[in-house]
C-alpha cells in the first residue's frame, strides 16, 4: 500500500470533491451497462408471466449467447487493433467440420487438434496477408469468409458430420457442471482470460497502442506487424473453439454452424464500447454487449414476435445503443 | 462605442470546460488591414479564443462583432461565411486529393453541374501566382513537403474570400526563404485590407510582421499594445509571468571527461538519397546540433539512426561496438531514443491517457510475471510527470486534452523513462511556448551533464546555438561542415553556413 501512496495523493488533489468527479464521469462509456439494466428491467416487468425471470430462462440466455461471446472476445482484440475479422463465422463452421471428421478418423484428441489447427491456419493466413502484404483486413477476411465456408461445404458435400464421441460432446457444449451449463463456463473462461490479457499485460497494451496510433507505436519500438498478425491469429483460433462448441452442442460438424456470427460478434463488441476505429477496447463490455443481444432475442421470442419482427426490433435497439454511446 | 474600423471585436468572452474556466472576460479587437499578434503561454487560452472565433466552440458569455455588427458564430460554416479563415498549425488537408481539389473542396467550380477540374487548376494557379509561390496545383498533397501543405492551406483560405485570416505558427515548418515569401504575402494581404491574427512564439517574427500584440495570461487579457511601444523583454515577461534573462544564451558546460571512446560513432551511413555517406562521432556528455534547410536530410538521418528507415550501407557503433539497427526495437535496445518531429502523429496515442502513453516504451519495466504492475506503473508515470513538470490535471485523462508544450513534455518524459544513452530530438520545441522551450533546453543540458549524449535537430538557430557543443551542417544528405560551437560567431554565421555560402 505504501508503495502507491504518492500516486494516490496526486490523484486526490486532482479531484477536489465527489460532485466534481461525478460531473466529469463520462456516462457514455457505461451506456452498455445502463442499456442492459433498462432492457432487463423492461422485459422483467413486461414478461413476468411468460417466465422471463425463471432460472431456466436466464441460464438459457447465457447458453444461447455463449458461442457469440467467445467469438466476440477474440473480435475485441481485432477491433481494438483497428482491424476487422469477417471470417470468424465461417471459420467456426470449418473447424466444426474438421473436428468432426478428425474425431471419426483418428479419435478425440487428434480431432480437437484438427479443429484448432484449422483456426490457426485461417488466422495465420489472414494475419500474414494483412501484416506482411498490407492488404486491408476487411478485404482479406471477406475473401476468407467465402473460402472457409466453401471449403467446409465442399469436403463434406454439404452433409452434417455426426460426432459420436460422448466425451467430446460433454466437454464442448452439451455437458453441465453442477447447475451450470458447460457452455457458460467456456464463455466465462474466455471473458476472464481475455479481459485480463487486454487490460493487464504488455501484449494487451501494445494491441491498444497499435490500434490507437500505429505510427506512434512503431516509433515506440512496438512490432506492430507482429501485433496485427497475432490478433488475427488469436481471432482464428478463438473462432475454431467456438466452432467446436457448436459441434459439441449439436453433436455434429456442419459448414453452416456459425453462419452470420461475425456480424453478431461485431455488434456485441461495438455495443460493449470498443471503438470501431481501434485504440480502445473492453472485454467486459463485449460480454455485456453479447448478453444484451441475447436478452433482446430471448425477450422478443417470449413476447411472441415472429422472427421477421425480431430482426427489425433488434436492429433498431443496436443502432439506438451505439448512437447513445457515441462521442460528442 | 461602435468602432467600424474593427474587423473583429470580441467582447467579454468567457469560456469554461467541465467547470474549469479557460477564458475570463476577454476583450480582443483586430482592425481592418492589421496584423495582430496573439501571444501567451501554454494554457493561456489562445487556442480556445481562436476556436470560438472559428465557431468550433461557443462562448459562454460575451459577444462577437464582425465589421461592427454582432455576429452569431455557432458553427465553422458561420465563421467562414463571416469571412474568418484559418491556416491550421496541424494541417487540415485531404492527403489523397490534389492541391487544387483541396483548395476548392466543397466549393468546386462546376460546369453544367459537373465538377470542372480544369477550372479549379486554373484558379489555383492564379492564387499561387498572386502569392508568388510555385506550387503545382495538380500534385497530390501527400507527395508534397509540409511547406507546400501550408501554402495550400493559405490559398484555400484566400479562395474563400477570407477577410480575417488566423495563422497559427505559420512559419513553424517553413524554410527561411519561404518565411520571407510568406511575410511579403502577408504585406500584400494587408494592403488589400485583410486582417491577420498571427499566433507565434518567435519574437523576431512578431516584430517583423505584426502591428499590434495582445498577450493573454491565465485566461485574461494582459495587454494590447502597438509593437513599437513594447520591448521583447516585456512580451516574454508577460507570457511567462516572470523575467527570463538570456535563457537562450549558450552556457559553457562542465564537459564530461572525454575518455576517447565515443558513445556513438557513425561510419559512412547511407540511406536512399536523403542520407549520404554520413560519418561522425559523438562523445559522452556531448550535445550535437544538426542544422540544415528543410529536406537537407536531418530528419532522415535521425530516422535511419533509429531504425525507422533502413540504412543501405554504413556502420553504427555504440561505445565502440558495432550494432545492427534495422528497427526501432533494435535501436532502443542499443540505447537510442528518438523524440520524433511530429508529436501528434508519431509521438503519442492521442486518445490514450497520459499515463498509458508514458508507460508504452516501459511496459517491460512495470511487469510482475506476465501481468502489468499497475501500482508500479502509477508510481513510475507520476515520477516522470514530476521530473519534467508536466502540467496535467489527471494522468488518467487523454493526452489529447493537453496543450502542445505539455504534450511535447509527455513525449520527452516517455523516452527519458527508458534511460537512453543517446537521445535524438527532432524539432523538440516546434509550437511550444517560450517558457516550456527553456525548460526543454535545460533538460537537454542536464541530461548531457550526466554523461549521456544528445543530438538536437532544430530550425531555430538561436536555440541550436544555445545548447549545442558542436553543430553539423547538412546539405542534400551530406555533412558539409562540422563546426565546434566556439567557431560559430553568431546566428548569422550559422545561417550562412547552412545556406552553403
Amino acid at each position: 500500500m505504501s508503495k502507491t501512496a504518492p500516486a494516490a495523493t496526486i490523484e486526490a488533489s486532482a479531484t477536489p470533491n465527489f460532485g466534481e468527479m461525478l460531473r466529469k464521469l463520462d456516462w457514455r462509456r457505461y451506456v452498455i451497462y445502463i442499456g442492459f439494466v433498462v432492457v432487463f428491467a423492461f422485459f422483467a416487468v413486461l414478461l413476468r408471466d411468460q417466465g422471463f425471470l425463471s432460472a431456466v430462462n436466464l441460464l438459457n440466455i447465457f447458453r444461447q449467447t455463449a458461442t457469440i461471446t467467445v467469438i466476440a472476445v477474440g473480435m475485441t482484440y481485432v477491433i481494438s487493433c483497428a482491424e476487422i475479422d469477417l471470417s470468424v463465422g465461417s471459420t467456426a463452421g470449418l473447424s466444426s467440420v474438421a473436428t468432426a471428421m478428425g474425431i471419426s478418423q483418428w479419435g478425440l484428441v487428434p480431432g480437437i487438434l484438427a479443429g484448432l489447427a484449422m483456426g490457426a491456419i485461417v488466422g495465420a493466413i489472414n494475419g500474414g496477408l494483412v501484416s506482411l502484404l498490407g492488404i486491408p483486413s476487411f478485404l482479406v477476411t471477406l475473401g476468407m469468409m467465402g473460402i472457409a465456408v466453401g471449403a467446409a461445404q465442399w469436403v463434406t458435400a454439404s452433409a452434417p458430420q455426426p460426432i459420436l464421441d460422448d466425451t467430446f460432446n460433454t466437454i464442448f457444449g452439451s455437458g453441465n457442471i453442477g447447475p451450470l451449463p458447460g457452455l457458460v463456463l467456456w464463455s466465462a473462461l474466455f471473458v476472464a482470460v481475455g479481459a485480463v490479457v487486454l487490460s493487464r499485460t504488455k501484449f494487451g497494451r501494445q494491441v491498444l497502442a497499435t490500434g490507437g496510433n500505429r505510427t506512434a507505436a512503431d516509433f515506440t519500438g512496438i512490432n506492430t506487424k507482429r501485433i496485427k498478425f497475432q490478433v488475427l491469429l488469436i481471432s482464428g483460433i478463438v473462432a475454431s473453439i467456438a466452432g467446436m462448441l457448436y459441434a459439441g452442442r449439436l453433436q455434429s460438424g456442419r459448414f453452416q454452424w456459425g453462419t452470420g456470427d461475425e456480424l453478431s460478434a461485431i455488434a456485441a463488441v461495438i455495443l460493449g464500447g470498443t471503438s470501431l476505429f481501434g485504440g480502445s477496447g473492453t472485454v467486459i463490455g463485449t460480454l455485456f454487449g453479447s448478453l444484451l443481444i441475447g436478452l433482446i432475442n430471448n425477450g422478443l421470442i417470449l413476447a411472441g414476435l415472429d422472427s421477421s419482427q425480431q430482426q427489425v426490433v433488434r436492429g433498431a435497439i443496436i443502432i439506438l445503443a451505439v448512437a447513445l454511446a457515441r462521442k460528442k | 462605442m461602435n468602432t467600424p474600423d474593427n474587423a473583429v471585436e470580441m467582447r467579454s468572452i468567457s469560456k469554461g470546460f467541465n467547470g474549469v474556466p479557460v477564458l475570463k472576460d476577454v476583450d480582443f479587437e483586430v482592425r481592418k488591414g492589421e496584423v495582430h499578434a496573439l501571444a501567451g503561454g501554454n494554457g493561456a487560452g489562445k487556442s480556445t479564443l481562436m476556436k470560438i472565433l472559428q465557431g468550433v466552440y461557443q462562448t459562454d458569455a460575451g459577444e462577437i462583432l464582425i465589421d461592427g455588427r454582432p455576429a452569431a458564430i455557432t458553427s465553422i460554416q458561420d465563421a467562414k461565411s463571416a469571412g474568418i479563415g484559418m491556416v491550421f498549425q496541424e494541417f487540415s488537408l485531404v492527403p489523397s486529393l490534389t492541391v487544387a481539389q483541396n483548395i476548392f473542396l466543397a466549393a468546386e467550380p462546376t460546369a453544367r453541374g459537373l465538377i470542372d477540374d480544369r477550372e479549379a487548376v486554373r484558379r489555383a494557379k492564379k492564387l499561387f501566382d498572386e502569392m508568388e509561390v510555385r506550387v503545382n496545383p495538380k500534385a497530390e498533397v501527400s507527395r508534397l513537403g509540409t511547406a507546400y501543405w501550408q501554402l495550400t492551406e493559405i490559398a484555400k483560405a484566400l479562395s474563400q474570400n477570407a477577410r480575417v485570416l488566423i495563422m497559427d505558427e505559420p512559419t513553424a515548418s517553413l524554410a527561411r526563404h519561404e518565411t520571407e515569401a510568406l511575410f511579403e504575402l502577408i504585406d500584400r494581404l494587408k494592403a488589400r485590407g485583410i486582417s491577420i491574427i498571427y499566433i507565434s512564439h518567435r519574437m523576431e517574427e512578431v516584430y517583423r510582421i505584426a502591428d499590434r500584440i495582445t498577450i493573454l495570461r491565465d485566461g485574461r487579457r494582459l495587454l494590447t499594445e502597438p509593437l513599437s511601444s513594447v520591448t521583447p523583454e516585456q512580451i516574454v515577461e508577460g507570457i511567462v509571468g516572470k523575467k527570463i534573462e538570456g535563457q537562450l544564451a549558450y552556457r559553457e558546460r562542465e564537459q564530461a571527461t572525454h575518455d576517447g571512446v565515443p558513445l556513438l560513432e557513425v561510419r559512412r551511413l547511407t540511406s536512399g538519397s536523403k542520407v549520404r555517406d554520413i560519418s561522425f562521432t559523438l562523445l559522452p556528455g556531448e550535445i550535437l546540433g544538426l542544422a540544415g534547410l528543410m529536406g537537407s536530410g536531418r530528419t532522415e538521418l535521425a530516422r535511419t539512426l533509429f531504425g525507422i528507415d533502413r540504412a543501405t550501407s554504413g556502420e553504427i557503433l555504440i561505445k565502440g561496438k558495432k550494432v545492427s539497427i534495422g528497427s526501432p526495437r533494435q535501436a532502443i535496445a542499443a540505447g537510442l531514443a528518438l523524440i520524433p518531429e511530429d508529436r501528434r502523429a508519431q509521438g503519442l496515442v492521442l486518445e490514450h491517457s497520459v499515463r498509458d502513453n508514458l508507460l508504452l516504451p516501459l511496459l517491460g519495466n512495470v511487469s510482475r510475471g506476465p501481468f502489468l504492475d499497475l501500482g508500479e506503473g502509477k508510481k513510475l508515470s507520476s515520477s516522470l510527470i514530476d521530473k519534467l513538470a508536466v502540467k496535467v490535471a489527471h494522468p488518467n485523462r487523454p493526452v489529447r486534452l493537453l496543450s502542445g508544450g505539455n504534450q511535447q513534455k509527455v513525449v520527452i518524459a516517455k523516452w527519458l523513462g527508458t534511460d537512453p544513452e543517446v537521445l535524438i530530438l527532432d524539432e523538440p520545441t516546434a509550437g511550444v511556448d517560450i517558457g516550456t522551450k527553456s525548460e526543454i533546453l535545460d533538460m537537454i543540458r542536464d541530461l548531457a551533464s550526466t554523461g549521456k549524449s544528445v543530438i538536437v535537430i532544430s530550425s531555430e538557430y538561436p536555440e541550436l546555438l544555445a545548447v549545442s557543443d558542436r553543430v553539423l551542417v547538412l546539405k542534400e544528405g551530406s555533412i558539409i561542415q562540422d563546426l565546434p560551437r566556439g567557431d560559430i560567431a553568431d546566428e548569422e554565421s550559422l545561417q550562412l553556413a547552412v545556406q552553403g555560402v
